[in-house]
């Protein structure tokens, strides 16, 4: 074999790979969109589950993604985009302190989601929760049980890394000449930081907010044991009320549903709604990413 | 510095330092260093964050070394009387004795027990030998039946199915993402390589309970008709599916890694006549080995620890067989079935906490090895040893 077809063969090669990554992606949203879409209808969006879960929509399942996806915003991407500040524009690349925090924030990136559940339920449910209900409802159990707020506080914890990482790299790309320009003409670090990095930042804020949610509208394993519900007749009233989420709904229906015929057309646009939400944000949030490197470019 | 000069003129050179001076030492404002101290607190936080879950997951593990409930129904497995009881559990016989009630539920409950416990021991005597047996002993045990009347923690199956699942995985996830990463990298054009990352950042962002779907639903009847097995669900098809989850990660460092090389090394080699594939797997793909190797150990850290593709994917059965067509039951998956199920705080409960710390201790060295022993390596071969 001459260089030029083993350099063909092997390019080639190279190239179905990657095309089949391509293909994997399209098959999967294919899939979906062919199974669920004669499903998808005003109703099934805007009902309640009815019949044992074989007919009627997913309303509180949409829902409570939504609340809880709100509420871990609320608490992770203000947190974020703090430690972000910390790495890019005060800690020192040397430092010891800037290196643990990194490595930190990478293992928290890693960390499986299962544990992020067991330490919901170990940290926040078992320690924090029983500790309030000792301290305010007398040993009635109120807060130390699965809750929408200790589920999206866990969800929190597991996005974090996700906001810190594209809201750093974001503040990376706000050129230094405009922070010398702010400081030589009399504004201090914290003003510059608050009128100057900020605002150059904030597509990167936005884009990480954006990724966090919809891991965080698309991650079970976490809210397994920390809130989520099978079923509820009603919506969460309070931060103390268990919810029910797509994700979620969606491994329920497919592993314990007894009456497969019926639920099927539900699972497949469960999944179909869960990935069309989470698509489109993932998706906003390439195209944002990639304007931010090309601003650097 | 205009309106500075207005207000004092320096007149000598002695002023005129002493102006300067003034001007450029820095000021200490009270707003500046409260920010950054409340900025530096909240970004030490995440590492507080790390070290609370390595706490409380390991705190809910304790009781599994404390615990005795588990001899207490092995000695009777071994067909003992009353009487010997009271020999083995001496230091338990304060704590029931406290607590007449709920000791006498499990009295009441033996006698009815009492022919299964015997054939039992005679199924597996060895069991019986050990009278003082805490629930760790039988981590090593071939069973996980965490819910029968004797119960066992045997970890083995758990661990052989999830190795089993990883290999899997990565041998079918590896070879694809670092070809197509060396193709987007290297041999794509760019228009081409503008389409290919983002749709390989939409696959990582598929959420793995529908990539579990998927695998429910088509992979498994797909991979049934082709290799005509019994069960639908097993360890091929769960691995198969992590495969999907674990090929963003690796192809997106993989990638990292392939772009680090500096552009000297390529442009050095295409000038002495190489072609680009000879270029890209005899220059760049060895040096960027070490970023390589990183990128399949966080790959298997993704598959490892992965909960719903397993739970829904893999059958979930705690079988001891070297078969990739038999159903498994991985470590995470475990967690994630029997979480629900469980009573706050009993054996079975610290146990699946025993689990997570283990899984959490094994991603977090293999994270660490990445992080530390690979980087350096990379770093110290592009400055030249």
């Amino acid at each position: 074999m001459n260089r030029t077809t083993k350099d063909i063969l092997i390019k080639s090669l190279t190239a179905v790979c990657a095309l089949m990554i391509l293909f994997i992606t399209v098959a999967i949203l294919a899939i979906s969109i062919a199974g669920g879409w004669k499903h998808l209808t005003w109703e099934f969006i805007t009902e309640f589950p009815k019949e044992g879960m074989t007919k009627g929509g997913i309303f509180p399942a949409i829902v409570g993604t939504a609340l809880m996806t709100l509420i871990m915003t609320i608490a992770a991407v203000p947190f974020g985009t703090i430690t972000a500040i910390y790495l890019a524009e005060y800690a020192s690349e040397k430092s010891v302190i800037a290196k643990t925090i990194r490595f930190a924030v990478k293992t928290l990136a890693v960390v499986p989601s299962i544990i992020f559940g067991l330490f919901g339920l170990g940290f926040f449910i078992k320690f924090i929760g029983l500790q309030l209900d000792n301290f305010f409802f007398k040993g009635e159990l109120h807060w130390g049980q699965p809750n929408i707020l200790w589920a999206s506080l866990t969800m929190a914890l597991l996005t974090l890394p996700i906001v810190i990482v594209s809201v750093e790299e974001s503040i990376r790309t706000v050129p230094k000449d405009m922070r010398e320009a702010s400081l030589a003409l009399g504004a201090s670090k914290w003003q510059t930081i608050r009128q100057v990095v900020i605002p150059g930042s904030l597509t990167g804020i936005l884009t990480g907010t954006i990724l966090a949610i919809s891991r965080g509208a698309g991650e079970v394993a976490p809210i397994l044991f920390t809130g989520a519900a099978y079923y509820l007749a009603e919506l969460p009233h309070s931060l103390s009320d268990q919810f029910m989420s797509l994700g979620y709904h969606v491994y329920i229906m497919s592993t314990q549903s007894t009456n497969v015929d019926d639920t099927l057309p539900i699972q497949f646009a469960t999944t179909l709604v869960l990935l069309l939400l989470t698509f489109s944000l993932s998706l906003v949030a390439v195209v944002l990413r990639y304007r931010i490197r090309k601003k650097v470019k | 510095m205009k309106k500075g000069k207005k207000i004092k003129k320096p007149e000598n050179q002695q002023q005129l330092t002493e102006f300067a001076s003034s001007i450029l030492r820095k000021q200490f404002r009270f707003s500046d260093w409260f920010a950054e101290q409340i900025i530096r607190f909240i970004a030490f936080m995440s590492i507080t964050i790390v070290a609370l879950i390595f706490i409380f997951v390991f705190r809910e593990t304790i009781p599994v070394f404390k615990s005795n409930d588990l001899p207490e129904s092995l000695v009777e497995t071994s067909g003992s009387t009353e009487a010997m009881r009271p020999e083995v559990y001496d230091p338990e016989a304060d704590e029931t004795a406290m607590k007449p009630e709920t000791y006498g539920i499990d009295v009441e409950e033996l006698p009815t027990l009492t022919s299964e416990e015997d054939s039992f021991s005679l199924q597996e005597p060895a069991v019986g030998e050990t009278k003082k047996k805490k629930a760790v002993s039988t981590l090593l045990t071939k069973d996980w039946l965490p819910v029968s009347d004797y119960p066992r923690y045997g970890l083995i199956p758990l661990f052989l199915g999830t190795f089993k699942v990883t290999l899997i995985a990565i041998l079918f996830a590896a070879p694809i993402a670092i070809l197509a990463a060396i193709y987007t990298s290297l041999f794509a054009s760019r228009k081409v390589r503008d389409y290919i990352k983002p749709a390989i950042e939409l696959l990582a962002g598929f959420p793995s309970v529908v990539i579990g779907f998927f695998a429910l639903m088509v992979l498994a009847s797909f991979f049934q008709n082709i290799f005509g097995y019994s069960g639908r669900l097993n360890a091929f098809v769960g691995g198969i599916a992590m495969a999907l989850a674990a090929i963003p990660v690796i192809y997106t460092l993989t990638e990292d890694a392939l772009t680090a090389v500096p552009g000297t090394y390529i442009e050095a080699s295409l000038g002495l006549g190489a072609s680009m594939r000879q270029t890209a797997f005899q220059v760049v793909l060895p040096t960027a080995t070490p970023g390589i190797f990183a990128a399949i150990l966080l790959g298997i850290g993704r598959v490892f620890g992965e909960t719903m593709i397993a739970l829904m994917a893999t059958g979930n059965a705690a079988l001891i067989t070297l078969n990739p067509f038999d159903s498994v039951r991985t470590l995470s998956a475990t967690i994630g079935a029997e979480m629900a199920e469980v009573v706050f705080g009993d054996t079975h409960y610290s146990m699946l906490f025993l689990i997570g710390s283990l899984l959490f201790v094994f991603i977090f060295s293999l994270n660490a090895i990445a992080e530390f022993y690979f980087r350096d390596r990379i770093i110290k071969r592009f400055q030249g040893k």
